[in-house]
């Protein structure tokens, strides 16, 4: 007689079934001294602006893995729409898959409507999903566009809460970058002083907060065109003194001259094969 | 907000009261990042430690070297706990002082004593060790390597552990990047994992170029080690000190 198996339908959201197997495994391998891997984060400095025209976001561009540096030039500026582009700082897997989502959801969404996708709707989306899992997806962000109703900003946190506000920071240098934002932001500032604004902002991160390093990206959003200026300000080259005259390289030479790497064995065998046929088979690029 | 923790185990909800001031166990320690690095010659030797005072996500000083002198012919360099690393330092100048007013005293009644009224990189690093050890129950949360020269005008290094086991090296890193640093060095002085390869003895430049290389990518990983870098040359001329500038993000 067959045994009658009936294959469940994968049912969305997070499944917790593995909750009780890893707290054992992270109890068995406290004890044997090694620590159960952690996810990535990105350890961050994000910031938004309301100028005049538009809106202008700002992050900077470390990844880090605890207190390592992951990834020296991540881009943490995510498109959602033409109109719309959002900052993510938090768990970076999370900003990544969560901002793909809701831009795909955006799209078809737009279709639907025949119209141009709103800030709202997009803060909208994003919140929902948020607060649906309860925290658990470590995602902070900073969305900013520019729609029919004007330029708009919100912040978003990981919980699910929202704030609609002219300038905004997150993640683990949003208090070096708000310092400056509270010094210097006025409304209805020109373009090139929200830009040096938003770059000083996240240099204020970058320079004095451990989580946050090496460039500045920028996206200038207003009615009708977008900016992806990437990176706008280098802020941190490797090797190279900063305010000397000479701006040489100084690092010394590491090549390694070839047979460096001793082979303690060498295995050859020869394939000896005759051409039968030859088909061609064009790829579809269109 | 009504959330699941405000409800007890049969569906009541539970009373609110309030908690006193809680203490979430007090640690004496923390960690102030920092690397440190000590490379030994024919008749030279080199420490060189960052100058990035840090806690947390946060920078305390960018101006904090980890290098400190000792005698005319040994530098020790600590990293770590930053309050350990001051008062070990203090306490082990003071031992020397006592030290050198023993000999003061007890030269007078011997007939000859030897040059060298200073005491050797051997024994700084023999007298750090029972410091160290001394404080084995509640120790030092310090990094130390000595850098030096011995008495025969050699280079030496001596490393250290928390609690003062030692051994004598040609070359060793310690503190934060010291898991980055480490395998480079072992390649680049040690020659190890290259064949075929002629072992020429560092030359004083080449050992400086290396360190400072060495620190700039350790700058571009790590993100306790930056700011500066200050390099201690010693010879038998004396202490050499120089600044290099690291990436300060």
């Amino acid at each position: 007689m067959a045994t009658l198996s009936v294959s469940r339908a994968p049912l969305g959201g997070f499944s917790f079934e593995n909750c009780k197997r890893n707290a054992v495994l992270e109890a068995d391998s406290a004890k044997l001294g090694s620590s159960v891997p952690a996810a990535r984060k990105t350890g961050t400095t994000i910031c938004g602006i309301v100028f005049k025209d538009g809106i202008v976001l700002g992050a900077d561009t470390r990844a880090t893995e605890g207190m390592i540096v992951a990834d020296k030039n991540c881009s943490k500026i995510h498109y959602i729409s033409p109109n719309i582009y959002c900052c993510g700082a938090g768990t970076a897997a999370d900003t990544e898959m969560t901002t793909q989502i809701i831009s795909s959801n955006l799209e078809l969404h737009g279709l639907s409507t025949g119209r141009l996708p709103r800030v709202a709707t997009a803060n909208r989306m994003l919140k929902q999903m948020l607060f649906r899992y309860q925290g658990y997806i470590g995602a902070a962000l900073v969305l900013g566009g520019v729609d029919c109703m004007g330029p708009h900003l919100y912040s978003i946190y990981p919980h699910g809460s929202t704030d609609k506000l002219p300038y905004v920071t997150m993640g683990s240098g949003s208090l070096a970058a708000m310092a400056v934002f509270e010094d210097r932001y006025k409304p209805d500032m020109e373009l090139e002083e929200a830009k040096r604004l938003v770059r000083d902002a996240i240099a204020g991160g970058i320079f004095n907060d451990l989580g946050s390093g090496s460039n500045i990206d920028l996206c200038v959003i207003t009615k009708g065109n977008v900016d992806y200026i990437r990176p706008h300000d280098e802020a941190n080259k490797k090797g190279v003194r900063v305010n000397e005259l000479e701006t040489l390289c100084q690092t010394g030479d590491y090549k390694y001259k070839k047979g460096t790497t001793g082979v303690l064995t060498k295995v050859i065998t020869p394939l000896n094969l005759d051409t039968v046929g030859e088909h061609v088979q064009t790829m579809d690029t269109s | 907000m009504i959330s699941a923790q405000s409800f007890g185990e049969n569906g009541k909800m539970k009373d609110y009261h309030h908690t006193g001031p809680v203490e979430y166990r007090f640690s004496p320690y923390t960690f102030n990042g920092g690397t440190v690095l000590a490379v030994a010659g024919e008749d030279f030797a080199i420490v060189a430690s960052d100058t990035r005072l840090s806690e947390g996500y946060s920078i305390h000083s960018r101006d904090s070297p980890k290098c400190y002198k000792l005698t005319d012919t040994t530098v020790i360099g600590c990293s770590g706990f930053h309050g350990d690393c001051l008062t070990l330092t203090k306490i082990i100048d003071a031992r020397l002082k006592v030290l050198y007013f023993l000999v003061k005293c007890t030269w007078l009644h011997m007939y000859k004593h030897s040059n060298n009224k200073m005491m050797t990189s051997g024994a700084i690093a023999a007298m750090l060790s029972t410091i160290l050890y001394g404080r084995r129950f509640f120790p030092y949360y310090v990094y130390n390597i000595i850098g030096g020269l011995d008495e025969h005008g050699k280079g030496a290094v001596y490393s250290f552990d928390p609690v003062g086991s030692y051994q004598r090296d040609t070359y060793k890193a310690g503190g934060s990047a010291s898991a980055m640093l480490q395998p480079l060095l072992d390649n680049q002085i040690g020659f190890k994992n290259m064949t075929g390869v002629e072992h020429v003895p560092l030359s004083k430049d080449k050992a400086v170029q290396l360190v400072k290389d060495v620190f700039i990518s350790a700058a571009e990983r790590d993100v306790y080690t930056g700011d500066a870098l200050q390099i201690c040359l010693i010879t038998k001329e004396g202490v050499k000190e120089e600044m290099v500038t690291l990436r300060r993000d």
